[in-house]
């Protein structure tokens, strides 16, 4: 957003509370990768030169990343900068920070998706001799103690935890709800190149049957593994990890029960996937590929064994609790009235109902990419445009936010 | 007390019978059945008749039929009562079973036992509407009205003992592995 705005030569800063791409340094776990290739960051003026297009970047090289890129347009960011809160006045807002207040007519909201992890309700009933981190405080195997594990959650974070952990001896039950299996690379190609190519990841937010629904989608379950193997949960089980339902409550007793859904969330999962694979197979038949790629194919369903454990005695087999539950947003310093009943921002493809507010960064606002770097450049040049119409008095009419349809 | 406790239940045959699963365990697998035929809209059609147990089909002398439907505000026809409904009733007919079972072995004499049963749903969950409410109820609350020759402790006891030992308590406050297929 900030270069889009530079290039329109629009008056902005940038505030971070930290250092540039803050919670990348301070809220990953230390082997994670991203979950998109290398050559799929592209930003407005930038992208990826290396030598590795199809490899995932470490935690490191992301930072790398997002600081090289504030650094080669000179974004006029100011660090260590926190907001404490944002309140509409007469010409604009007012934006508090520990650092002075600020006044502007227009506010861009790009603090992430992830700022808080979600816990169950069930969470304050793990007995104490039990540690609990979430997804958010996890870095790796070594900051827990031996013994068992119950990773509750099994999207992209869930069984990536999952996986490291149970590799260093400790033993993991893996709680699995609602996720979106996807395989790393198909018929020889990633994954997000086909989405890419085949346009699933540029169908827009006002194009969808359900757009609440589509926002409110698990992240797909990918993994940026360095040998781009997929870590399924049939590849989980394969190496011992115990699949349980989704987490449903936890006794008084500390008796960790387990929904009885798990095959059908399973099934659901693996017909899913195989109507993205179809719509992928369509596309590359439709556009010539077939013959040039590997042949379609399918993987095996999902292995679910016969009687899964339905619930466990936490205190007897597991040490740890990894809530990977997912996040919701922090917009506890917003004092401008745009949130829903669920606390999140009521927006029309990240255009407020409050005058020259934005959001960016959120699961779907604009485009199925949204939520990744390489969503970032079309939805900043898209929501630039509008914010250069509102500063200008324009009323933008192609672009107003029709909230009664939503 | 009453002389001779009578609740309508036999409970020598009860426990003989719990003798006798107790040295044939293998004797105890039942399997409960009912058979399912969509209508239209809404309404299906179940009927209940055999079942398996003791090591063999069992047959009944009649056929068990429900008709289940939603109700006129969802606009469906109203021609039998709701699944969940069905629930509840399952609920409370089991309870009420056990309390009566259970009275006659501690020699309670029951005059009379009422129940009422309310389940809240929000309706967000099954319309899809908010992801964090749940299909099912979100609580069940039984109310018992029973006379009988007991203190009132001895009568909480029952029921507590009641849902103790109720299957179908244990099936709504419990997980069950649910496999559904397409054959």
């Amino acid at each position: 957003m900030s270069r889009c705005l530079s290039d329109r030569s629009i008056d902005h800063v940038v505030l971070e509370r930290g250092e540039i791409a803050h919670s990348w340094r301070t809220e990953r776990w230390d082997s994670l990768r991203l979950l998109t290739p290398n050559w799929q960051s592209r930003l407005p003026g930038y992208g990826y030169s290396g030598n590795d297009p199809d490899g995932y970047r470490t935690v490191p090289e992301v930072v790398e990343f997002i600081s090289g890129y504030a650094t080669a347009f000179a974004a006029p960011v100011q660090t260590h900068t926190t907001v404490v809160s944002v309140r509409r006045t007469e010409a604009g807002y007012l934006v508090r920070t520990d650092q002075g207040d600020w006044q502007c007519r227009a506010l861009v909201i790009a603090s992430g998706a992830c700022n808080i992890a979600d816990t169950p309700g069930c969470a304050d009933r793990v007995p104490r001799s039990i540690a609990t981190l979430t997804a958010q405080q996890y870095r790796n195997p070594g900051q827990l103690a031996d013994g068992g594990v119950l990773v509750v959650g099994a999207s992209s974070s869930g069984t990536q935890i999952a996986n490291e952990i149970h590799r260093s001896g400790r033993p993991v039950t893996l709680a699995v709800g609602e996720h979106i299996r996807a395989p790393r690379m198909y018929r020889g190609k990633d994954l997000e190149w086909w989405m890419d190519v085949a346009g699933v990841l540029d169908e827009r937010y006002d194009a969808v049957d359900d757009i609440g629904r589509a926002r409110r989608v698990p992240s797909l379950q990918l993994a940026g593994t360095p040998d781009r193997s997929t870590l399924d949960l049939n590849a989980l089980t394969d190496i011992g990890v115990r699949l349980v339902g989704r987490l449903a409550g936890i006794t008084e007793d500390g008796k960790a029960q387990f929904a009885g859904s798990l095959r059908n969330m399973c099934a659901l999962s693996d017909l899913k996937m195989g109507r993205l694979l179809d719509v992928i197979d369509a596309w590359a038949r439709d556009n010539g590929l077939d013959g040039l790629v590997a042949p379609p194919h399918r993987l095996p369903p999902t292995h679910v064994e016969a009687s899964p454990s339905l619930g466990i005695k936490l205190t007897d087999e597991i040490r740890t609790v990894i809530w990977a539950t997912g996040y919701h947003p922090d917009y506890s310093w917003l004092d401008v009235p745009v949130l829903d009943r669920k606390g999140l921002i009521r927006h029309d493809g990240g255009v407020t109902e409050s005058p020259g507010l934005y959001l960016m960064g959120m699961q779907f606002l604009r485009r199925r990419k949204s939520v990744l770097i390489d969503g970032a450049g079309d939805d900043a040049r898209d929501l630039s445009a509008h914010l250069a119409c509102f500063l200008a008095g324009d009323p933008c009419r192609a672009l107003v936010p029709h909230f009664a349809s939503q | 007390m009453a002389d001779v406790v009578n609740n309508g239940v036999n409970v020598e045959a009860l426990i003989s019978a719990r003798d006798a699963l107790t040295k044939a365990p293998e004797a105890a697998k039942f399997k409960w059945r009912a058979a399912c035929e969509w209508k239209n809209g809404t309404h299906s059609h179940s009927t209940v008749e055999g079942f398996f147990g003791l090591g063999e089909e069992q047959r009944r002398k009649r056929t068990f039929k429900f008709d289940a439907d939603h109700p006129e505000v969802f606009a469906s026809e109203d021609v039998g009562a709701t699944p969940v409904e069905y629930v509840l009733v399952g609920l409370a007919s089991c309870l009420t079973a056990g309390i009566a079972a259970v009275a006659q072995h501690w020699q309670i004499q029951l005059r009379s036992v009422t129940a009422t049963i309310e389940g809240d749903m929000d309706l967000q969950g099954i319309l899809g509407i908010d992801n964090d409410v749940r299909n099912g109820f979100s609580g069940i609350k039984v109310k018992y009205k029973i006379d009988a020759d007991a203190k009132r402790e001895d009568i909480e006891a029952l029921v507590a003992q009641s849902q103790k030992r109720s299957a179908v308590y244990d099936i709504v406050t419990n997980p069950t592995n649910v496999t559904v297929e397409v054959t």
